[in-house]
């Protein structure tokens, strides 16, 4: 009999919907449906039934093909290319849970390595902002139950993020927002019509690249000063309707992402979107969210700052203490000065998503790829050693685009042999340990929970 | 498992009322015993000082603001991070350290045991990630109810019953501990942009006072007989003149009992009171009002309270109180996040400077060792910064050395710019106690054990209790005239035994130790409607699974669960 | 022959989404990121036609895609490429000192290139450091 899993985490975007049906076979082995999920979370938990996924790790040969090899080899290669580098990137998570980057984080200190996450290329420039203005946010649930005002910045969630509008931003019927998308006022900020721009009340197609000069004249007007005809490209009564908008509402909730940080200014459009949301404070509630791209993107941000006091960017290379300097530190910037003498490429496509100038930098030195599937990483990589699949086959937590936890499920069993991130990392770091003489750093909480997996759910 | 004899110590045990005698202490499998074998690692104490490990009753150690305070301060690692010991993970962090750091840190001043003081229920998988990645220390979490809309629904309604339901629910699906409340009230209207300040202040939409949600948390807790009392986080705080409203929370344990088979005497435990024991109208004339507070808990037996003191550092304040962190981002202007969390909570973390030549700092400062030398019976009044609110947890020896030395207060009252003004709005400058280190065990170790309800496993040295043994270079019989001496002392301990195993030696960190996950497991009949109105709201306003909610077994891979029954 | 100067973007759609899980090596990543999205005012000024093939190079690079109508509305001066493979070999490294790159917001030219062919991701990317061969 086939089996209905219910509240399922969906491993896509950083909306990390917890409320998928999953049927799987009776044997745990295939999925046969998936219920309630956008058509990209759909596609994950299915291609994991895709026969041809790798089993085993692979090696570059001589002669450019790839030979599959044991994971007792790939775990011994990794840690001794891992010993042999002077500074080592361990670059990724955007898809893995928390267990994982907590295990890396001890092989990243023992290799003396720097290590970053996918934040490096996304809402990197948005914790630079955060850690010069602070960030007056909230969960999901309280856009859900009480916004009536959603600003969306720089964002397309109907394509990136497809049920955060039904789940928590635009038509969900909340406590104090029970007419939905009939109470709430809808502000898009984007230079395209996107199909997001469509649903909203008002759309501000501005001049790309002019958000900062969009949000200032935002704040001048709330602060009661004059601004010029047209800022940005839009006209100045325009502005000054949706100022009045967002001060009659009871709750603004501003979502931004890619098109502030992606684009000239980077980290200050972020830096004035927080200081317009702390200014709308003194008028009304508001709050804003970075539209975090991954399921647990936030992760890394999470566990990396209890552990090193940083979210990304860290240079572990000292041994001593950690040390962040983005701009310095982050992974596109030692790619192309050339500072990095091997990189790891974990649960991301570096291969597909890195600037293909960063790509041929990287690959002067050896290149490691840790991820379920193939990938652009993986087939120009000297090894790629295959792994579950977080919230597919391996369960654990996740931080949702909110920091809330989410504790995910596996709903099939993992191909045999296979390990999870967690469990690869606590192998390679055992294989350094004993290449080096060293002993391993286990916390005593970590000793009776080295591989975990099985005993959950 | 290995014996260990501590020989010739000066002992110090309120517990058995022992005060500096010489005497062994004998540990076997992890507990204090009566004797050991005479193969037991024996080491000498002699002209030291031989204690039961601290107990920290309210930090923030560990969760979801505590991270946000990380993330947000590089600034906070900048030269401020120690070098790494070899063979241990790297430590970072000044006023909000890495986790690592926090648990040798801890360790290093003889700490066994700290109360995370603010765990908000839907981040409870956070909480415990973070505290199984602390090392050595035990620990526990606090979830908070003082604005929880089931709380405040079921109270309006005058239902303790309900009320005492939902906290047994909450508490076993977060593997919490007990029941804190902050800015009862206040931090659900923050969810609109207000707050309650007065005890009659109206939560918007829910129509209950802030007096009536403490009264019926009280009562349930009594109900449900918790190891831990309610630990209030009261209303108003940090404002000119707001010791009126402390004094007036603090009558609300009037007339209300202990119930509870753990020992635990205090209804009530009324949390960093030195920000609650403010008078004056405005910034102007600020001052304190500690000896009107302390009259009132030294007469009141069945409250207890935690300092909070003031430590003169550069800092990161951070606390469920979201609207009080909006107030003083007003007042600072450095940064400020903000987190509201559904049906729940809120909360904010501003970095702060307590300058020791600015008015309102010194001023706090002095009203925080003010409430401790008025204190009447340490066995009620512990010894806290509200780390890392009023400073870090590091600068306990500092704290411990200005209340245990006039010339220390006075060496550090002579460096402030507004000394005249500092001594004149305060009664700091008349008072002449010093405080023993005997009183000092009482507020570090036996009391707050006491009042979390752990006095069986933490806080004292008799035989049977937790092997959590601090030994400190301190001559008791002829203490050091030189209070630096005595912070360098309790700083580093010259040996740390954790549950019967060395975990530091002369100061340095040697083992990761075995830490534990200590939490509640609150057992009473299904309540039917409490069962249907928790699915219902589930389904309707969260945005995550009840499924997916509670704590998985996993996350606290150590845990020493407490069971309490209740009778139906 | 005729070209065109314009304000390049590259950011998710859903399609691109939706195909890159089932594998990047799938044809339906192919057709949904190896394209250029243009106002049909400034395909006309390019002398492009709709559905065919364009060379589009940055100061960094160049790649050929297929011109289409943009599937949500693009402005004249704008053009967008669908985040992944295609769009990267155009997206300029520099990060103005923050870690990010420029993946929205960088000059284009944009050039009819009708007869060439368009590469497949694999290609594009293993092509980059040498490791692309003939099938």
């Amino acid at each position: 009999m086939p089996k209905l899993i219910t509240q399922v985490g969906c491993p896509y975007c950083g909306s990390s919907c917890d409320d998928l049906e999953v049927l799987v076979s009776d044997d745990n082995k295939t999925v046969l449906e998936v219920r309630n999920a956008c058509i990209i979370g759909n596609n994950i938990f299915l291609h994991a039934n895709d026969p041809t996924r790798p089993k085993l790790p692979r090696m570059r040969q001589p002669d450019g093909s790839m030979k599959e090899i044991s994971y007792k080899e790939a775990i011994d290669w990794t840690a001794k290319t891992l010993i042999a580098a002077k500074k080592p990137l361990i670059y990724g998570f955007g898809s893995t849970n928390c267990e994982g980057m907590s295990a890396v984080g001890r092989v990243a200190e023992k290799a003396g390595a720097v290590l970053d996450n996918c934040a490096s290329i996304c809402h990197g420039p948005s914790f630079l902002a955060i850690f010069d203005n602070g960030y007056p946010s909230c969960t999901l649930g309280e856009a859900k139950n009480r916004a009536d005002c959603v600003v969306f910045w720089g964002c397309n969630p109907m394509h990136a993020h497809p049920r955060h509008t039904s789940r928590y931003s635009l038509f969900p019927r909340g406590f104090f927002t029970q007419k939905g998308q009939m109470q709430r006022k809808v502000i898009c900020v984007d230079p395209r019509e996107t199909d997001t721009a469509k649903l909203a009340d008002v759309h501000f197609m501005l001049d790309q690249g002019h958000d900062y000069d969009l949000f200032d004249a935002f704040r001048t007007v709330l602060r009661g000063h004059d601004i010029p005809d047209i800022v940005a490209g839009i006209k100045r009564e325009k502005i000054v309707e949706a100022i009045e908008i967002m001060k009659k509402s009871r709750f603004v909730m501003i979502f931004f992402g890619m098109g502030c940080t992606h684009t000239d200014g980077r980290n200050h459009n972020v830096d004035i979107a927080i200081s317009l949301t702390r200014d709308l404070n003194t008028h009304t509630k508001a709050s804003i969210m970075a539209m975090r791209g991954h399921y647990n993107i936030a992760g890394p941000g999470q566990v990396w700052s209890w552990q090193f006091g940083f979210p990304y960017c860290i240079d572990l290379s000292k041994g001593t203490h950690a040390h962040m300097n983005p701009g310095e530190t982050s992974s596109i910037d030692l790619a192309m000065r050339d500072e990095i003498d091997c990189f790891v490429n974990v649960g991301t496509d570096a291969g597909a998503h890195f600037p293909i100038e960063a790509v041929k930098h990287l690959k002067k030195h050896p290149f490691i790829t840790i991820d379920p599937n193939f990938c652009m990483a993986s087939e120009i990589s000297d090894l790629h050693i295959p792994v579950r699949i977080a919230g597919v086959d391996e369960p654990g937590v996740v931080y949702r685009m909110d920091n809330v936890p989410i504790q995910f499920k596996a709903v099939i069993d993992g191909l045999p042999g296979v390990p999870s991130d967690e469990e690869l990392f606590d192998m390679v770091y055992e294989r350094m340990c004993e290449l080096t003489q060293t002993e391993p750093v286990w916390l005593a909480a970590k000793a009776h929970r080295k591989y975990p997996s099985s005993a959950v759910n | 498992m290995t014996e260990i004899l501590i020989t010739h110590g000066f002992v110090i045990d309120p517990t058995q009322n022992i005060n500096g005698d010489v005497a062994d202490v004998a540990i076997r499998d992890g507990k204090i015993v009566d004797t050991v074998g005479s193969g037991a690692k024996v080491i000498d104490a002699k002209g030291k000082v031989v204690m039961a490990g601290g107990v920290d009753v309210h930090s923030h150690v560990a969760g979801p603001k505590v991270n946000v305070g990380r993330l947000m301060r590089p600034e906070d690692k900048l030269f401020k991070s120690p070098m790494a010991q070899e063979k241990f993970r790297m430590e970072s962090g000044f006023s909000v350290p890495s986790v690592f750091k926090t648990g040798y840190d801890y360790a290093r001043m003889g700490y066994g045991f700290v109360m995370e003081a603010a765990m908000p229920p839907i981040h409870s998988p956070h909480v415990h990630e973070e505290i199984h990645d602390t090392p050595i220390i035990d620990e526990a979490a606090l979830p908070v109810f003082g604005n929880n809309w089931f709380v405040m629904e079921y109270l309006r309604n005058k239902e303790v019953e309900n009320t005492a339901a939902y906290i047994a629910w909450l508490i076993r699906v977060t593997k919490g501990f007990g029941v804190k409340v902050v800015n009862p009230g206040g931090t659900a209207a923050w969810a609109w942009g207000l707050n309650c300040l007065k005890l009659d202040d109206k939560v918007p939409y829910f129509e209950i006072t802030p007096s009536e949600i403490i009264t019926g948390l009280l009562q349930a807790n009594e109900y449900l007989g918790l190891p831990h009392s309610v630990h209030l986080h009261q209303n108003d705080l940090g404002n000119p003149g707001n010791f009126l409203t402390t004094i007036d929370s603090l009558k609300l344990a009037e007339g209300i009992k202990t119930k509870n088979k753990f020992g635990r005497t205090q209804v009530m435990h009324s949390t960093h009171i030195q920000f609650h024991a403010y008078g004056g109208e405005n910034w102007g004339n600020f001052e304190s009002k500690a000896k009107d507070v302390m009259d009132y808990v030294n007469k009141a037996k069945n409250i207890t309270v935690d300092l909070g003191c003031v430590t003169l550092d550069e800092t990161t304040t951070m606390t469920a109180d979201g609207p009080f962190e909006h107030h003083l981002h007003s007042l600072n202007h450095i940064k400020w996040a903000n987190t509201d969390v559904e049906l729940e909570t809120a909360a904010g973390v501003v970095p702060y400077v307590y300058d020791k030549d600015i008015r309102v700092c010194a001023t706090q400062w002095a009203i925080g060792l003010e409430l401790g030398l008025y204190a009447k019976d340490p066995e009620r009044v512990f010894i806290t910064t509200d780390h890392p609110n009023a400073g870090p947890f590091t600068r306990y020896p500092r704290v411990i050395s200005w209340l245990m030395c006039r010339k220390a207060r006075d060496a550090t009252l002579n460096t402030f710019r507004h000394k005249d003004k500092v001594i004149e709005a305060t009664t700091l400058d008349s008072i002449d106690r010093e405080l023993t280190l005997y009183e000092i065990a009482q507020m570090t170790r036996s009391g707050p054990a006491r009042c979390l309800g752990l006095s069986k496993m933490y806080g004292g040295l008799a035989p049977g209790m937790n092997a959590d043994v601090a030994v400190f270079d301190l001559n008791y019989k002829s203490m050091p005239t030189d209070p630096v001496a005595i912070e360098k002392a309790l700083q580093r301990a010259a040996l740390f035994v954790k549950s019967g195993e060395i975990v530091v030696r002369d100061g340095t960190v040697l083992s990761h130790g075995h830490k534990k996950t200590v939490w509640v497991n609150v057992k009473m009949p299904e309540n039917p409607q409490v069962v249907r109105d928790i699915t219902q709201c589930f389904t309707r306003d969260y945005t995550v699974g009840i499924n997916n909610y509670p704590v998985r077994d996993y996350l606290a891979p150590h845990p020493y669960v407490i069971d309490v029954d209740v009778e139906a | 022959m005729a070209k065109i100067q314009l304000n390049m973007i590259t950011q998710r759609s859903i399609e691109e989404g939706a195909a890159m899980e089932k594998g990047k090596t799938n044809p339906d990543y192919f057709t949904a990121c190896s394209i250029c999205e243009m106002n049909p005012e400034d395909m006309k000024k390019a002398g492009v036609w709709k559905n065919t093939n364009v060379r589009v190079t940055s100061e960094c690079g160049s790649v050929i895609v297929k011109a289409i109508v943009p599937t949500q509305f693009v402005p004249p001066g704008l053009a967008h490429i669908r985040q992944g493979v295609w769009a990267n070999q155009v997206v300029p490294p520099r990060t103005q000192s923050t870690g990010t790159p420029q993946y929205s917001g960088f000059l284009v030219t944009i050039e009819p290139a009708v007869e060439e062919r368009i590469k497949t991701a694999l290609e594009l990317v293993q092509g980059s450091v040498g490791l692309w061969k003939k099938e």
